[in-house]
């Protein structure tokens, strides 16, 4: 059915969001200064903001009195689609703006597409998004720049996750079988179309950073289908402690 | 300078404070009077920065989107706070990291409310109502303490804290009036946070040492008993209006005094906490300490890699 496939699809979007606003909201309050604290947490409130956008959108398709909160909370690890790279930990701040970096050059081609997309809805989130995402993909490539180029203890921290997380990197380009559809319909993005110019920019980044950039072979992916990392477990365990403990209550 | 013409200016400078007139960064100040207001701002900036960890602890687990959003920007809101009256603070001729070091080794103070542990997302409720509450109560007078980057930080505080009382009673009544566990969740919680906000207040006026001199420079404009019957009578009203029941059977309106008369503090619990020795003093503290010690490798990264772009421009200049 169209309807199920334009709501999976966007889950695929919108739980990205989610589990990257998820992640730099547990650094809330330990940040390594205030300004860089509550830049992160505004990162983390424009993805949220985006996931309830997308997600009372899917709520509206699927009907029967389902809120955003059902569709965030209360779904299991497997009906869970956003990609390796968002849920993994916070370890440093290398890795935070690391896998920031590397979601926000993805998420601003991605955006830029959808906004041409046929589906108004969708359309009118990713230009309201595009202005957030934009600030995100300048504020974590100044901060590559700025740990690549700092000191040698931050060259190193920063290339280490850069190693670390290179290998999530090609997922962002995998097509599911329920892409392909929306695709179809004029409403969705062939995500594989932007893989070239995602590693141009990354790569220019990495290289004014004087990082080098990771030569691999092989890929993990998996998240797309819903089979995720050990991290993802303990994530919506958090995530959905209340609604677990506490189920058909309003807060 | 002569003692006389210390006195001189020590006599301008109590004579603008009684016409009212602020005092700005770089005018003549008392070394007293810029020592206070150190002690003070820095205190109340390190609570509003240490304040962030028990509400920032239910952030990954808040039970709705709006709700966590809510909260996320709620504490975020705290850690702007901190970052006006830090800077109010550093017009007073002391640095940031100075300021940090006072914290983390313990020769400054924070608010002691932040001391105690949020068990249960009932506690975010209790905290913005009732301790953003007695902060409100404290903090409104301060908009026009005669130290003016103090005075204007707080202006703006002040509008944010009532928002977040607001967010806060909000829960609570939520909670009131949903299901049986959701009520007992509250109650819970306001058991729990009462008598904790009342000592936040401060010491009563006969223990209170800074009182007289903090008066006197308008840093203070209403004692710490006056306060807290001023939060006692506006936040009985609340409680009943969402139907929980304040923990203290001592507790009755005064016909005479138009006042509430309430049970006694347990001040010993209050200066065992300010000691050191409250639920979360030392987990408090080693999370600010933490998180600095972890962060200062990007902090060198950004000051050396801003040094090396200062370089590259003078080098282009050049």
């Amino acid at each position: 059915m169209k309807k199920e496939k334009l709501i999976q699809y966007i889950y695929g979007i919108a739980d990205n969001a989610l589990m990257l606003g998820q992640r730099l909201s547990e650094l809330c309050g330990h940040g390594p200064n205030l300004e860089t604290d509550i830049a992160c947490t505004n990162i983390a409130l424009d993805l949220l903001g985006q996931t309830r956008s997308y997600y009372q959108y899917a709520a509206q398709l699927t009907g029967e009195n389902v809120t955003e909160d059902d569709i965030a909370f209360l779904r299991t690890e497997r009906q869970y689609k956003n990609v390796l790279l968002v849920e993994q930990p916070n370890n440093h701040f290398g890795y935070v703006i690391t896998r920031q970096f590397l979601y926000d050059v993805f998420h601003l081609l991605l955006l830029q597409e959808l906004q041409n997309s046929a589906d108004l809805t969708l359309s009118a989130i990713a230009k309201k998004a595009i202005k957030e995402v934009s600030y995100h993909q300048r504020f974590s490539s100044d901060w590559i720049k700025r740990l690549g180029n700092g000191t040698e203890v931050s060259r190193q921290k920063v290339q280490e996750a850069v190693n670390d997380l290179w290998k999530f990197t090609d997922e962002l380009f995998q097509l599911t079988e329920d892409d392909k559809s929306v695709i179809e319909l004029g409403a969705g993005v062939d995500v594989s179309l932007l893989k070239e110019k995602y590693y141009q920019i990354v790569n220019d980044v990495l290289e004014e950073a004087t990082l080098s950039v990771p030569e691999l072979k092989w890929f993990r992916k998996g998240g797309k289908d819903g089979i995720h990392s050990e991290h993802m477990g303990y994530l919506l365990s958090d995530l959905q402690y209340m609604q677990r403990t506490y189920p058909n209550m309003k807060w | 300078m002569s003692e006389k013409e210390i006195k001189n200016l020590e006599e301008i400078f109590e004579q603008r404070i009684a016409r009212d007139e602020k005092i700005e960064p770089k005018d003549w100040m008392p070394e007293k009077y810029r020592k206070t207001h150190i002690r003070q701002i820095s205190q109340h900036a390190h609570s509003e920065i240490v304040g962030m960890l028990p509400e920032g602890n239910w952030i990954s687990r808040a039970p709705s989107l709006r709700r966590k959003v809510a909260l996320l920007a709620k504490v975020q809101d705290e850690a702007g706070h901190g970052l006006y009256l830090y800077s109010a603070c550093e017009t007073l001729g002391i640095s940031r990291e100075e300021l940090y070091e006072q914290l983390h080794t313990g020769k400054a103070k924070y608010s002691s409310i932040f001391n105690y542990p949020t068990l249960t997302w009932a506690d975010i409720g209790a905290i913005g109502w009732l301790v953003d509450g007695a902060a409100i109560i404290n903090q409104v007078p301060l908009c026009s303490t005669s130290y003016g980057p103090y005075a204007r930080a707080m202006i703006r505080v002040c509008k944010e804290e009532s928002f977040h009382q607001r967010q806060g009673y909000e829960i609570m009544m939520t909670l009131a009036n949903g299901t049986p566990d959701q009520k007992e969740m509250a109650q819970d919680a306001l058991n729990r946070w009462w008598w904790p906000s009342l000592m936040m207040l401060g010491p009563t006026d006969a223990e209170s040492v800074h009182t007289e001199q903090s008066m006197k420079w308008k840093l203070k404009r209403k004692t710490n008993d006056e306060l807290r019957q001023q939060f006692i009578d506006q936040t009985v009203p609340q409680a009943d209006l969402i139907g929980l029941t304040i923990p203290d059977s001592d507790l009755k309106w005064n016909e005479e005094t138009k006042h509430y008369d309430f049970g006694e503090i347990d001040w010993d619990e209050f200066w065992q906490v300010v000691k050191g020795h409250g639920p979360c003093n030392k987990e408090r503290l080693s999370a600010r300490v933490n998180a600095w010690k972890e962060g200062e490798w990007v902090r060198d990264a950004a000051m050396a890699y801003a040094d090396k772009q200062q370089e590259n421009k003078i080098k282009k200049a050049i």
